[in-house]
């Protein structure tokens, strides 16, 4: 008898996690098949075309081993592409984090109008990089550009910014930093108004001024949100593109790595065996850097 | 009526009349108060603090630390974001003449669409824009569609290896699309997918971001009302659309904005796989636009083109946000 029931309740439970495992299937299926096709099938066979001298659309391709990833860290081109890439992302997230800071402490005070003036500031974050890069080429052109007016003003003559390649590369960081200083800002605003206040409160009591205020209890009480940013603004530096790729069309000093990885396999070259390899070092300095964002928000969860 | 007697009370010297950014401030304010607690008395004292603010900021003590430290920074800020983005709007009206010139003025002194004209005379516009209309809809109504599915299954349906599944999306998350760039682009184009546009859609219909922001949503959901549903009979189907998507409607509706905006931006993916003008999305188009007209210093018809991609996101932003923003710094605010 009470065997009866077991088996009868052990086939209703099967039929019902068959049943579940249908519906899930169902539910998960489509999004993790994409997934897998054009996120996990890239990243293996990337491994692949990265061992190849092969350019694109040629039927033939040699297998070199090694070579592309030789060319990357020992090649004049590949040397500068790390050195334009290293300048390009201190440079725009030492600039935006420390201007962002600097505006989030003036959105934090009590002033009438900061809500609208953080909406404006924020704004360029969310547009377009390719019209954000037409508008700031019509701005920098040196003969018909709002800078050459302002420069001319002075009696000077504007710099020619898309000759020479450090002032293209300087150009650039400016429009970055211009279209993201914004999220810094923001992000910050949000760490600031956790603050304990009445820590803040006592220490005004106790005569501590502004500025010590600041250094002393603000800025380490920061911590957290100070490395989510370097993380946050280091991939998204690393992934500069749209900016880059209207602004200096075919790089000029300003190929970072993956306008590089572009440049290298879909612009004159279509090395792509080249391209892979540059996608793959890409990949993995990215998935390092986020481990360790990930890990680390995993324990501040967990402690909060 | 509220609203009546709150500037009524606010008497001569009260400058909330001023610029009129006050009274947004206060508006906000009120809105987020009746929101958190919908009782009159924090809408009073939400009001009064906005009140209290501007009479402390403008007090004699303190009216010198409000300008120097508070609105000038404010207002230098705000002139720099606002300055390129006003010049592009002005620009785009002006006649060549008002452009190529060593003293321009500050308003087209004869204001032209000539610059529209040009931007659809250089390339298939209407297309162009119809393309990026198709591709930013259709993309993001399936993504936001699976990701709604995905997220559900992963927190309502207990399957073995449903965790696996979980750590496979959250993988692919870290995954930055430029790296799947080239095999993606041998992929669609053996697909026969160039200068389509399924080809434009297809590689970036799979969401690992969306499913996991809305499956961090769906398990914060009570779980005996899913199982009250469930004794009464409703399937997963219907517990999912009738009760888990309109209780998690401000977290999906944070997830759409965000894909949408991203879809009509997107550029990489698009610029690589179409190179015929009528299959091109909107900053696909104005990148060959840009290629055409930059030699030529035609910077009207480069800003009208500008303006088409950023006035929609910048009008859609402004109108939403707050569900934009909190959807782009997740993560960073808890």
């Amino acid at each position: 008898m009470s065997l009866t029931r077991t088996s009868s309740a052990k086939r209703e439970q099967r039929t019902r996690s068959l049943r579940d495992w249908a519906i899930f299937t169902a539910f998960i299926g489509p999004n993790v098949l994409l997934i897998l096709a054009f996120i996990y099938y890239p990243l293996a066979s990337n491994i692949y075309y990265s061992l190849l001298d092969w350019r694109l659309g040629s039927n033939s391709a040699e297998f070199i081993g090694l070579g592309n990833y030789i060319t990357l860290f020992t090649s004049p081109t590949g040397l500068d592409m790390w050195r334009v890439t290293l300048i390009f992302t201190v440079s725009t997230v030492a600039i935006s984090m420390a201007l962002g800071l600097a505006l989030a402490l003036v959105l934090n005070k009590q002033i009438p109008g900061r809500t609208f003036a953080r909406t404006a500031v924020f704004s360029p974050y969310v547009l377009s990089g390719v019209g954000v890069g037409m508008v700031w080429n019509f701005i920098f052109d040196p003969q018909l550009g709002l800078l050459s007016h302002v420069v001319a003003f002075f009696g000077q003559n504007s710099p020619e910014w898309y000759l020479d390649p450090d002032l293209a590369l300087l150009m650039v960081i400016i429009v970055y930093v211009w279209k993201n200083l914004g999220y810094c800002a923001v992000v910050y605003l949000a760490g600031l108004q956790s603050l304990p206040r009445d820590l803040l409160e006592a220490a005004a009591i106790d005569h501590a001024g502004p500025v010590r205020r600041f250094f002393s209890i603000s800025f380490p009480l920061l911590g957290p949100t100070t490395f989510f940013l370097v993380i946050t603004t280091i991939l998204s530096s690393m992934q500069a593109f749209d900016i880059l790729r209207i602004m200096t069309p075919n790089g000029n000093g300003t190929n970072t790595i993956v306008f590089e990885l572009f440049l290298q396999g879909f612009g004159v070259y279509q090395r792509a065996g080249y391209s892979a390899a540059i996608s793959v070092v890409l990949f993995a300095a990215l998935f390092v850097i986020t481990a360790v964002q990930m890990r680390y928000v995993e324990r501040k969860v967990h402690y909060a | 009526m509220r609203t009546q007697k709150t500037s009524a009370e606010a008497g001569p010297e009260d400058p909330v009349t001023d610029g009129g950014m006050g009274h947004g401030e206060t508006a906000s304010r009120r809105r987020r108060g009746l929101s958190a607690l919908g009782s009159p008395a924090r809408t009073q004292r939400a009001s009064g603090n906005a009140r209290a603010a501007w009479r402390e900021a403008i007090a004699p003590g303190h009216l010198l630390d409000t300008i120097l430290t508070g609105w000038l920074p404010l207002l230098i800020a705000i002139a720099l974001i606002v300055l390129p983005l006003a010049w592009m709007v002005i620009a785009s009206f002006k006649p060549p003449g008002e452009i190529i010139t060593l003293s321009p003025t500050l308003l087209p002194q004869e204001p032209t669409l000539g610059n529209y004209e040009a931007v659809a005379d250089s390339v298939p516009l209407g297309r162009i824009l119809l393309n990026s209309v198709i591709v930013t809809t259709v993309g993001s109504l399936i993504k936001v569609v699976l990701a709604i599915t995905s997220a559900y299954a992963l927190v309502f349906i207990r399957v073995r290896f449903r965790n696996v599944i979980f750590l496979g999306i959250l993988v692919a998350l870290m995954v930055p699309p430029e790296v799947a760039l080239l095999p993606n682009y041998l992929t669609i184009s053996a697909l026969g997918g160039r200068n389509t546009l399924w080809g434009i859609l297809l590689p970036g219909l799979g969401t690992a971001f969306g499913t996991f922001l809305l499956r961090q949503q769906f398990k914060t959901l009570p779980v005996d009302m899913l199982e009250a549903a469930e004794l009464d009979g409703a399937g997963h189907w219907k517990r999912l659309w009738r009760i888990v998507v309109p209780v998690s409607a401000p977290a999906i509706a944070t997830v759409a904005l965000v894909t949408i905006v991203t879809e009509w931006n997107s550029f990489m993916w698009p610029l690589v796989i179409t190179d015929t003008p009528e299959s091109m999305t909107l900053p696909v188009g104005l990148n060959l636009l840009q290629s055409v007209e930059g030699q030529t210093g035609s910077y009207g018809s480069l800003m009208a083109g500008a303006v088409l991609v950023i006035v929609p996101v910048l009008i859609v932003f402004a109108a939403l946000q707050r569900h934009i923003v909190s959807g782009l710094t997740q993560g960073a605010v808890k």
